[in-house]
């Protein structure tokens, strides 16, 4: 465990990818097989099962400590992450621990946990607080409440063990894709010349684009390229292998008990078939708005009318597998002519294929971007015709050329303090539109400031407060802010009357008077301008 | 009971005496605890400060044409109040104010710090009827492990750097941190230690009053290219990410502040390694200086004042927060004068 907490911080200290990747690869040489999997499991965002919450260990470290719960709250808010809190107030300045290895400590100490009482579980962990020092109390809360997560990307710790194992990267992440059991076993076979034996089917890491920056021009000649509709649903990977039927997220997730259509139209596919593409919710002809698809989502099995009132297709644009037969490295357009022929073998109204878009000059595929809005769709994709399937996110090939968001000026009313990296500061805004005299909500944004604008705010929004609720402050009305969004639709849950969907700061307008911010007919009237909402 | 100070648009105020503590508007007479920027600022007639804290004020205040020193513990009669000044354990020379007047004591604390630091003289509890306390750290959170435990970690920092052919650039604070960095490293080494011009400033005056540190050598008297591969540079937080800062090849970045003992902070702050080390009270330390002075009325000043003064309360004080101007905070940004006298 003590390696792995110096890991921990190797990693949380250093910005140096290479830094990162060394420490890991070090670590992973260094340690038993099964602390290794225990670690890449971690690492990689994977999470044991979530028995203990943040509130149990607040109401533990107050416990402990004796102190008020208010008191608590309010060290809360000065750091933004309770596993730290707690372990900033209950943590030994010395660890007093006899080391365990981090398989141990996980199999035979916080499992172990789980079917005992909240209060046998709390002087377990009370024990264990009396013992580690902080960086090791932190390192235990983290993976106690299932919440721990670093500064490495799943790419990295990939490339780590890639380089451990001396295998490609996109090979090593195929096999720890999907959900494994971080075991010794598992672990050896993974990095082993040959791989698992008999792996259940797993998706293949999807290839995800950059979003297109520089110039048309500048990325090569129209006829290279291959464009298609960027579709506003939920990417997944479609397999029918070994007789299973599988419906993958991009989150890595199995939703197949989700889309029961999907599931059917799966087992209509040939055997050994794998396609990537985007899940719908489609009537007439149109895909509907995206609040119609979230009614789809979180439940573990769809009832009948929701199913009627949101329907959903699998909109096909690649094909990665075909009879058994791993396609990644064919080039795309051969891939695509396949994945015509299979839709239209398989002749069933939930598979589509995402047409390809045709046009003869980049001024053409402008004017086709301009027509998104009207298609309901975010944008375009640009693919390279002779584009392999890459792993992960990649430049060069894959291109993604978003439509410009809607905007409107808002004012700041309410702001609250961020979390983790932004703990302490004013960060978390609540915007409102003018609405007569008065100031209606209609937004809440998290991001697009500097970190100088930030502290700028942050140092207004102290001296401007005109009250407390708990850890938000309202806000004299003055500072007015662009924000862009994506969509926008009627709501009867907000009292605006309206939703606007991932609302972001696009920038200061220092130059505005609050009075002449956008009202909240402005933003209604941008409704008109998009599909209609369901 | 006697109100011996009071919060003006000026500063903190003493009617008895006619004196300001610290005052953030020009005033005739003020009494100065420290030579940080937000407690000792310019445009007032009259200063008093400690004897040590004078070739500090003198440097940071030039303008300042009236400065008198008063020894710790020397008794000062302004109109009817009698001050005297207490070590603060702060930074070289910093004092808390003493004032006796209408049968009563006050103590206004200025900055301050209960743990060891071999650059200053150790705070001294001063029993007290009403204290005015600062609560830069005044959160449970807040909780010190000693100095030279901490500088002991920069100096492996600095070692593995030297192993990995890098530079160790470690940002702190240039008045009283830089020092109490290059003081406790003694403990370590012998080697010299490159400065930023500001650093170097102050370090020659803390030299000039017998506080021992590693030697030091500026950057601003090197050319452009002289190496520095493998070796210690101590800069203000201003100076990261300056033009100064581009002469360093590999660099290894560091900061050193109570701020780093919380994750969030060290990590937005863009610095690859942090280390706790505060020249301010933390949290028992906050506690235990309520406790020692006897006082039964607290006001609180700086930081988390709200929150310290509920939490007295609760302990069963008489406790209230004061508005004032002072940051207290470790991070102070560097006028850019300054920066641009001491780094042409």
């Amino acid at each position: 465990m003590k390696k792995f907490v110096a890991l921990f911080q190797a990693l949380d200290t250093t910005t140096s990818t290479n830094a990162k990747v060394a420490g890991m690869v070090e670590y992973f040489q260094t340690v038993p097989t099964a602390d290794a999997a225990w670690a890449t499991y971690f690492l990689t965002g994977e999470r044991i099962k979530r028995f203990i919450t943040s509130r149990d260990l607040q109401n533990w470290a107050i416990e402990m400590t004796g102190m008020p719960e208010w008191l608590f709250k309010d060290a809360y808010h000065t750091v933004g992450d309770t596993a730290e809190t707690v372990a900033l107030l209950v943590g030994q300045a010395h660890s007093n621990m006899q080391d365990k290895s981090l398989q141990e400590w996980i199999e035979r100490e916080i499992l172990p946990l789980m079917p005992l009482s909240k209060p046998e579980q709390g002087e377990r962990v009370k024990q264990w607080w009396r013992e580690l020092d902080t960086a090791e109390c932190f390192v235990l809360n983290k993976i106690i409440t299932g919440a721990f997560r670093v500064g490495v990307s799943k790419a990295l710790v990939l490339r780590a063990l890639a380089q451990v194992a001396q295998l490609e990267p996109a090979i090593v992440a195929h096999r720890f894709i999907g959900a494994w059991q971080p075991s010794a076993e598992f672990f050896q076979a993974a990095l082993s010349p040959a791989g698992h034996t008999s792996a259940a089917p797993r998706p293949y890491p999807f290839y995800l684009a950059y979003p297109l920056e520089q110039t048309l021009e500048s990325i090569g000649e129209p006829e290279e390229w291959l464009a298609e509709w960027k579709w506003d649903g939920i990417r997944g990977q479609m397999m029918h292998q070994g007789g299973e039927v599988l419906i993958w997220s991009r989150g890595e997730e199995l939703v197949t008990a989700q889309f029961p259509e999907l599931e059917e139209l799966a087992r209509r596919l040939p055997e050994g078939a794998v396609l990537d593409g985007e899940i719908l919710a489609w009537a007439n002809d149109a895909p509907l708005d995206f609040a119609a698809l979230q009614k789809r989502l979180g439940r573990k099995k769809p009832g009948a009318a929701v199913m009627r009132e949101s329907p959903v297709v699998f909109m096909a644009y690649d094909l990665l597998q075909y009879s058994g037969e791993d396609w990644r490295e064919r080039p795309l357009h051969a891939r695509k002519s396949r994945l015509t022929q299979l839709a239209a073998q398989v002749e069933d109204t939930r598979l589509m294929f995402s047409p390809i878009l045709q046009f003869q000059s980049w001024e053409d595929l402008g004017q086709l971007r301009a027509q998104a809005r009207a298609q309901s769709v975010e944008g375009l994709m640009l693919k390279r015709r002779e584009s392999t399937y890459q792993v992960g996110r990649k430049k060069g090939d894959w291109w993604k050329w978003k439509i410009d968001p809607y905007t409107i000026d808002a004012v700041l009313l309410y702001a609250q303090p961020g979390s983790g990296r932004r703990a302490n500061l004013y960060t978390d805004y609540t915007f409102a539109l003018w609405q007569g005299d008065e100031l209606v909500p209609v937004a809440k944004a998290y991001s697009g400031l500097t970190d100088s604008e930030i502290n700028r705010v942050d140092n207004w929004v102290r001296r401007n407060t005109v009250e407390r609720f708990g850890p938000v402050r309202s806000v004299k009305p003055e500072l007015v802010f662009e924000l862009a969004f994506e969509n926008i639709a009627f709501s009867k849950r907000h009292k605006s009357g309206v939703a606007v969907r991932f609302p972001r700061i696009k920038r200061w307008r220092e130059d505005k008077p609050f009075r002449e911010a956008d009202t909240l007919d402005n933003l209604k009237a941008l409704i008109n301008t998009t599909a209609p909402a369901t | 009971m006697a109100q011996l100070i009071q919060v003006t648009p000026q500063g903190l105020y003493c009617p008895q005496g006619d004196f300001y503590v610290d005052p953030w508007g020009k005033v005739e007479r003020a009494v100065v605890t420290h030579g940080h920027s937000d407690h000792a600022r310019v445009g007032s007639q009259q200063y008093f400060c400690s004897a040590t804290s004078v070739p500090i004020l003198q440097h940071r205040l030039p303008q300042a044409g009236d400065i008198r020193p008063l020894a710790f513990g020397e008794a000062l009669q302004l109109g009817d109040a009698t001050v005297s000044l207490h070590p603060a354990g702060h930074i070289l020379g910093s004092a808390q104010v003493r004032i006796a007047a209408e049968g009563e004591v006050w103590v206004v604390t200025g900055d301050y710090k209960r743990c060891a630091d071999p650059t200053c003289e150790p705070f001294e509890v001063v029993p007290c009827d009403a204290l005015i306390t600062e609560a830069t750290f005044g959160a449970p959170v807040y909780q010190w492990q000693p100095g030279a435990e901490t500088v002991g970690e920069i100096y492996q920092w600095w070692m593995e750097n030297r192993r990995l052919g890098l530079t160790s650039l470690l940002f702190c604070y240039a008045l009283g941190k830089a020092q109490r960095v290059l003081a406790e490293l003694r403990r370590f080494t012998d080697e010299e230690v490159y400065t930023h011009g500001a650093v170097e400033a102050i370090t020659v005056i803390y030299r000039d009053q017998g506080v021992a540190t590693l030697p030091t050598r500026a950057t601003t008297d090197l050319p452009k290219d002289h190496s520095y591969s493998g070796a210690l540079v101590i800069a203000p937080p201003s100076a990261h990410r300056s033009v100064w800062m581009k002469r360093f090849k590999n660099v290894s970045t560091g900061f050193a502040s109570g701020w780093m003992r919380v994750r969030g902070h060290r990590r937005r702050r863009g610095y690859q390694r942090g280390f706790v080390l505060s020249d301010h009270a933390d949290w028992p330390g906050l506690l235990r200086t309520v406790r020692e002075t006897g006082t039964k009325k607290i006001y609180v000043t700086h930081g988390y004042k709200d929150l310290l003064a509920r939490y007295l309360c609760h302990e069963g004080y008489a406790a209230q927060s004061l508005d004032t101007l002072f940051t207290g905070d470790d991070t102070e940004a560097l006028s850019e004068k300054e920066i641009a006298k001491a780094a042409p």
